[in-house]
């Protein structure tokens, strides 16, 4: 049978972590066993008060609530997406009194007072948001899971420029910020596509920005 | 995550009283670090307290001709501040080359100083790790140590400090304020402020249980050339493998601090008249007692080699 390097290699690797899953899987057994006679502390719970996409909403939530979650499972605005929970992805991604910001590091209970704007609230299935067009005149996306946290950043990134945030490109902190294929990919980079649809999602940016990447 | 309380409060006194009278309490502010390791019960506190309300959010000049830079002042703002662009270039670069625009956009002053490393072995609970679990063992000594430390570590830690701005503030020679629960405010120098792991790893900085950071205060410009050089495994959103902050003037002497390679930025002064004489002598001081692993040996001519990346840009600035 010819054997190719690569899946040796990939062989290996699941060889290795299968091993060390077995490995530790039987280190913690003094914390389960001492788990029971543990006093487990009640959830708290706190009320917060803030707007989203111009809806004034009041929550009694755990306090652990993520505004991510608030969003998903307690308002049932399932357009911004949970990718990896832990913001790596950027698939979360909504808007803040104006600023992008990772849905999945926040705490609903931090958000008191705050205005909150998800994809929802940026158009809707009858008057798209320009860059939600954009989006679709440029095929911005395959599978979309990460289409909504995209969207929400592109909108916010377009802002950043206009306000004058330099960023890691930028060639001078001292003249004005500049938009531009390089600055737009720089700019994006929180935002992740697995099906790896970048190119077109810059060029749907540039679009509604006015300029060719 | 495990069960928490929670509390706002509107000044820093009563922030620093809130968490010396509750019990496992701690701050937060921006979370972007906390949360993310409260996630993986990493960070277990049994009370936050949210110091978002409390001002400090504002960079104002100092008296002496330096900027003081509140201790809530967003990564974004701070590298956004004209006069940071203008004659603290070396910091605006810094952040600007540190995480994704969300989490600038979160992301404090204060809690970018107090960030945690990301030692692969810090994050997986199902290993020993002396940091997260004091007396537990180092699972990176003969593991996977590529990104790890190869200077200022010790036989109980090789983990290295994440931060990108606190490279810039070394070689700036910033100040860390603070307030204390009984109202005491003291100031600490960047280089003492981080501290090395020796055999506490889990102690990272010189704050005292209940101390919180108010401001940052910079001391007046330095002039010269300012470059923020980071190499990393991609272009864009990824931890520093080796960082160099450079501020540089124009005979040739000048600052340098290394992020990437240490528990905590690295400099040394001394090193610093060898500047003119170029990358190789300052490298070597630099790394003057490095033991860098089998897996993170490149580090020490990857130091060399971005040094002298830097001062050739600085070179082709004149």
């Amino acid at each position: 049978m010819a054997t190719f390097p690569e899946l040796e290699l990939s062989r290996r690797g699941i060889l290795a972590s299968g091993a060390a899953t077995v490995a530790v899987s039987g280190l913690p057994q003094d914390d389960a066993q001492a788990a029971p006679s543990q006093t487990v502390k009640p959830v708290s719970t706190a009320r917060v008060s803030f707007t989203v996409n111009g809806t004034p909403q009041k929550l009694e939530l755990d306090t652990r609530t993520t505004l991510l979650d608030a969003l998903r499972e307690h308002l049932q605005l399932t357009g911004t997406k949970k990718g990896c929970d832990q913001g790596q992805c950027g698939a979360c991604t909504v808007i803040v009194d104006g600023r992008r910001i990772n849905s999945c590091l926040s705490l609903a209970v931090m958000h008191e007072g705050d205005s909150i704007t998800t994809v929802e609230g940026l158009g809707t299935p009858d008057k798209l948001h320009p860059m939600q067009a954009a989006f679709i005149r440029h095929d911005g996306y395959q599978c979309g899971y990460c289409t909504p946290g995209q969207i929400c950043s592109a909108v916010a990134v377009l802002d950043e420029i206009k306000a004058n945030i330099p960023s890691h490109v930028s060639a001078d902190l001292n003249t004005p910020a500049r938009l531009s294929g390089d600055e737009l990919r720089e700019r994006m980079s929180g935002n992740i596509c697995r099906c790896g649809a970048y190119s077109n999602i810059i060029e749907a940016i540039s679009d509604v920005a006015g300029g060719a990447a | 995550m495990k069960p928490f309380s929670y509390e706002r409060v509107t000044s820093p006194a009563e922030a620093a009283a809130a968490v010396a009278r509750t019990p496992g309490a701690r701050f937060i502010a921006g979370g972007t670090n906390l949360l993310d390791l409260m996630k993986l019960e990493i960070e277990t506190p049994a009370h936050l307290v949210d110091v978002n309300g409390i001002g400090l959010d504002r960079i104002e000049p100092t008296p002496e001709g330096g900027l003081r830079i509140g201790a809530l002042v967003r990564n974004t703002d701070l590298a956004a501040d004209a006069t940071v662009r203008r004659d603290y270039g070396v910091l605006s670069r810094a952040l600007l080359a540190g995480a994704s625009g969300q989490l600038r956009n979160k992301a404090t002053t204060a809690g970018n100083l107090l960030q945690r490393t990301r030692c692969p072995y810090f994050y997986d609970t199902n290993q020993p790790c002396n940091k997260r679990k004091p007396g537990s063992g180092c699972s990176a000594i003969g593991g996977y140590s590529r990104p790890l430390a190869i200077i200022g570590s010790s036989d109980a830690c090789i983990a290295t400090n994440p931060s990108d701005m606190a490279v810039a503030l070394r070689a700036l020679d910033a100040t860390v304020e603070t307030v204390q629960a009984d109202g005491t405010t003291r100031t600490i120098a960047i280089a003492d402020f981080h501290v090395l792991p020796g055999k506490t790893p889990h102690i990272e900085t010189a704050l005292k249980a209940g101390e919180l950071i108010t401001a940052v205060t910079l001391p007046k410009p330095l002039g010269g050339t300012h470059i923020y050089h980071k190499v990393r495994d991609r272009a864009s959103y990824a931890f520093a493998i080796v960082s160099v902050a450079g501020v540089i003037q124009p005979a040739g002497q000048g600052r340098i601090a290394l992020g990437g390679v240490a528990p905590r930025p690295w400099r040394v002064e001394a090193a610093e008249g060898d500047l003119p004489k170029g990358a190789k002598a300052v490298s070597a001081r630099l790394l003057a007692g490095a033991k860098p692993t089998a897996d993170n040996a490149f580090k020490v001519s990857l130091v060399e080699r971005t040094i002298g990346a830097v001062l050739a840009e600085v070179k082709g600035k004149a």
